[in-house]
């Protein structure tokens, strides 16, 4: 939902990053206004991946230049403990597994550290017992699963609807999908897509990071971004999903190569 | 117990390292026939005790202390140790706490060990060991009701002498082991445990060891005995002063179970570590057994250690009655240049006898950490089983973990099945905690909780929890 008045959540300026001293991100310019859902697409290796480790704070990525604001502030200055506690949210591409850590004591406290710097009451573990089981229908997602430990053995599929779930729990202002597709077969994308419909809201925007239309089948995003060479190419509604399905990305090495950038 | 946060106490340097002003009566350093008969004589003791002391010195003098561990340390001058150090106090011990020099009292508070009428805890009787001797035992009378003897060990000589005959170095002999021996022969005090016949323990056992002379070594002495069907649970705990010198730990406990008994043993050991630099800390040489002489009986070893400059230990079960079971659970975490070579011995004679080892090690810093144990499966030991599981933990790039396995078996029909990993904790996992908004000494401590969390759950509850919270201490800035 596109509303011009609508608070500027994310505003992303010329940013630069590397990773072990290699340039990653070569100027991203990128606004994100609540109620919008924004598609970022392109082909390995052109930085999408990078920009969601950047966004979230992974400490292997180093931001050279640039700046990205978060509803006004500084989004570099704060550890990514403290941006989750604000509202940014990743789904990552590969979550981890935590051996020996439960994923529902997990959840508990990722709940309850939100929770506090929204001033909202902690949850016991009684009380959260009752509040994730809601949210585990967002995702379908079998109540056994609360019970292992954070991702251990889970299917890939298990593994990105524990993403959903936690974004259920959550409740962030600025969601970062990165590849939540991937590894998925149809009928769990549409689970997992559906639970990002749910979500999605006109105080919150989501920021979708993928390779493929498919999932833009069922989450139809306001503005749909190329990026190349770890900048944002083109930008266009989601007519623009299509037309890359159909001619695929040779235009964009045309593009670059008459930029002098491939 | 309170409810500080991890996070307040991850911030915080060791907080038993403060010394007890106090007047002691000591003796003078070094080690001798003389010095061995002159703390016999300090304590009254009976001649079989005497005899025992001598015989044991007379064969340390033969022995060489054991070099096979994976540690590394300067050698220790024995005639520099000071064999017997005691707070003042009249020869006789307190009939009452009010008698007690209040001094003590206020330091087994700072420890958290409040020994007072009001304040103790409920439902835990205490013995509190101040260097050379046991300071007071609550709820005596309490026990003895239920024909439960809990003491000191220089009063069991006293009152039960018989019990102490007929069970002294029957599970570690006094020519056992070069630490086993030193201690046999200058064994200062430490706490007897005697539950007859049928009678299940009404509440849990635990001694406190607090070391307090910077010169002096500590060597106690626990002798536990579970008769037929009778079941304990007992725990121990330490602390030390903060020394730029190393002391002396050498400590020996046997448990003896009869038939269906069940003998429950945890230490939380957090003798003072060194520094970061390893300067200080104790030298911690234990010899710890116990002995499965019953059918069906058991015996249940936990240890969390956390502490000490050098740890050298490995409680083990000889599980000589058929059936009998014997466990082993441990964390032990290293930190800076703390270096530990700890597991343990499950000697299966019996038919039919289970034994089960899980052991989990935790490096950090520049720290070494190495599980060495056996099993051993005799002859007569048909049907018997063992299952051990060994994982190390490391953090940071510069901790080493070993692990030394030595599996013997003349049964053919035994089982014995072996697992062991090692891993680390990686940035993507802790990335991933931190961007759900868990902090990262937090997370840290969540992950290795959770890699401990098949041993905590062993621990008697009130403990555990305490567990938790040293390890975060612990580990405190060891990470990133």
């Amino acid at each position: 939902m596109i509303r011009p008045d609508a608070e500027l959540l994310l505003e992303i300026s010329d940013l630069h990053a590397s990773v072990e001293d290699q340039p990653i991100l070569k100027g991203v310019n990128l606004q994100v206004r609540a109620g919008e859902i924004h598609a970022v697409m392109g082909r390995n290796g052109s930085g999408k991946s990078t920009l969601s480790k950047v966004l979230a704070g992974h400490p292997a990525y180093r931001v050279t230049a640039g700046s990205v604001r978060y509803r006004g502030r500084d989004l570099f200055e704060l550890e990514p403990e403290e941006r989750a506690r604000l509202g940014v949210f990743l789904g990552f591409q590969y979550p981890v597994e935590i051996p020996g850590v439960s994923n529902l004591e997990f959840l508990r406290v990722a709940t309850n550290a939100r929770r506090q710097s929204r001033e909202l009451d902690e949850l016991d573990t009684f009380e959260f017992e009752d509040h994730v089981r809601e949210k585990l229908q967002v995702v379908q997602m079998d109540p056994a699963f609360l019970e292992r430990s954070v991702n251990e053995g889970f299917s890939g599929g298990e593994k990105k609807r524990n993403e959903i779930l936690q974004m259920a729990l959550l409740e962030p202002v600025v969601a970062i999908l990165d590849e939540t597709d991937s590894g998925l077969d149809i009928d769990a994308l549409r689970i997992v897509a559906a639970g990002v419909n749910q979500l999605a809201g006109p105080d919150n925007a989501t920021l979708l990071i993928t390779h493929y239309q498919r999932l833009l089948d069922e989450i139809t995003p306001d503005y749909v971004h190329v990026m190349a060479a770890g900048r944002i190419l083109r930008t266009g509604g989601r007519e623009l999903a299509l037309e890359l399905e159909q001619t695929g990305y040779d235009w964009v090495d045309r593009e670059l190569a008459a930029q002098g950038v491939a | 117990m309170t409810s500080v946060s991890t996070r307040d106490l991850v911030s915080q340097p060791y907080k038993y390292g403060f010394v007890t002003d106090i007047a002691t009566d000591k003796i003078a350093k070094g080690l001798s026939e003389d010095v061995v008969r002159l703390i016999s004589a300090k304590k009254g003791e009976p001649e079989f005790l005497l005899n025992f002391r001598l015989k044991a010195y007379r064969h340390w003098l033969t022995l060489e202390e054991p070099d096979w561990a994976a540690l590394g340390y300067p050698a220790i001058d024995y005639q520099d140790i000071v064999y017997y150090a005691a707070p003042k106090q009249p020869q006789e011990k307190k009939a009452s706490l009010d008698e007690v020099d209040p001094k003590l009292l206020e330091t087994f508070e700072k420890l958290g060990i409040p020994l007072n009428e009001q304040k103790r805890l409920s439902n835990v009787a205490v013995d509190a060991v101040f260097d050379s001797v046991s300071i007071a035992t609550t709820y005596k009378e309490k026990l003895a009701e239920h024909g439960v003897v809990f003491c000191s060990f220089a009063e069991a000589v006293k009152e039960h002498p018989e019990l102490i005959e007929r069970y002294l170095g029957t599970v570690v002999s006094s020519n056992d082991n070069y630490f086993a021996a030193l201690n046999s022969a200058v064994f200062s005090d430490g706490s007897f445990v005697f539950i007859p016949k049928g009678v299940e323990c009404p509440m849990e056992l635990s001694t406190y060891f607090r070391i307090n002379s910077g010169d002096t070594g500590q060597f106690e002495r626990t002798l536990i005995v579970a008769e037929e069907g009778a079941s304990v649970s007992y725990l121990e705990g330490c602390t030390a002063p903060m020394f730029d010198t190393n002391q002396l730990h050498a400590a020996v406990v046997e448990l003896v179970a009869l038939d269906d008994a069940s003998i429950k043993y945890s230490t939380v050991q957090n003798w003072y570590a060194g520094d970061e630099n390893g300067v200080g800390g104790i030298y911690n040489f234990v010899t710890k057994r116990g002995q499965c002489r019953g059918a069906r009986s058991r015996i249940s070893w936990t240890q969390v250690e956390t502490g000490s400059a050098i740890t050298w230990k490995y409680p083990s079960c000889v599980l000589q009655g058929a059936d009998s079971v014997g466990e082993f659970y441990s964390v032990a975490l290293t930190n800076n240049c703390q270096q530990a070579d700890t597991g343990t011995k499950m000697v299966h004679v019996g038919p039919r006898t289970r034994s089960t080892i899980v052991s989990k090690g935790i490096s950090a810093g520049r720290s070494s950490n190495s599980y060495r144990g056996l099993v051993q499966m005799a002859p007569s030991a048909k049907g018997a089983r063992n299952y051990s599981q060994c994982d190390s933990m490391l953090i940071g790039d510069q901790a080493a973990a070993n692990t030394y396995p030595y599996i013997r078996s003349q049964q053919p029909q035994a089982a014995i099945e072996h697992e062991a990993s090692t891993c680390r904790i990686s940035e993507d996992q802790l990335f991933y905690l931190q961007s759900r908004g868990i902090g990262f000494e937090e997370a840290v401590s969540m992950m290795v909780s959770g890699f401990c969390r098949d041993v905590f759950n062993q621990l008697p509850m009130e403990f555990a929890a305490e567990a938790d919270k040293l390890l975060a201490l612990k580990l405190e800035g060891s990470v990133g």
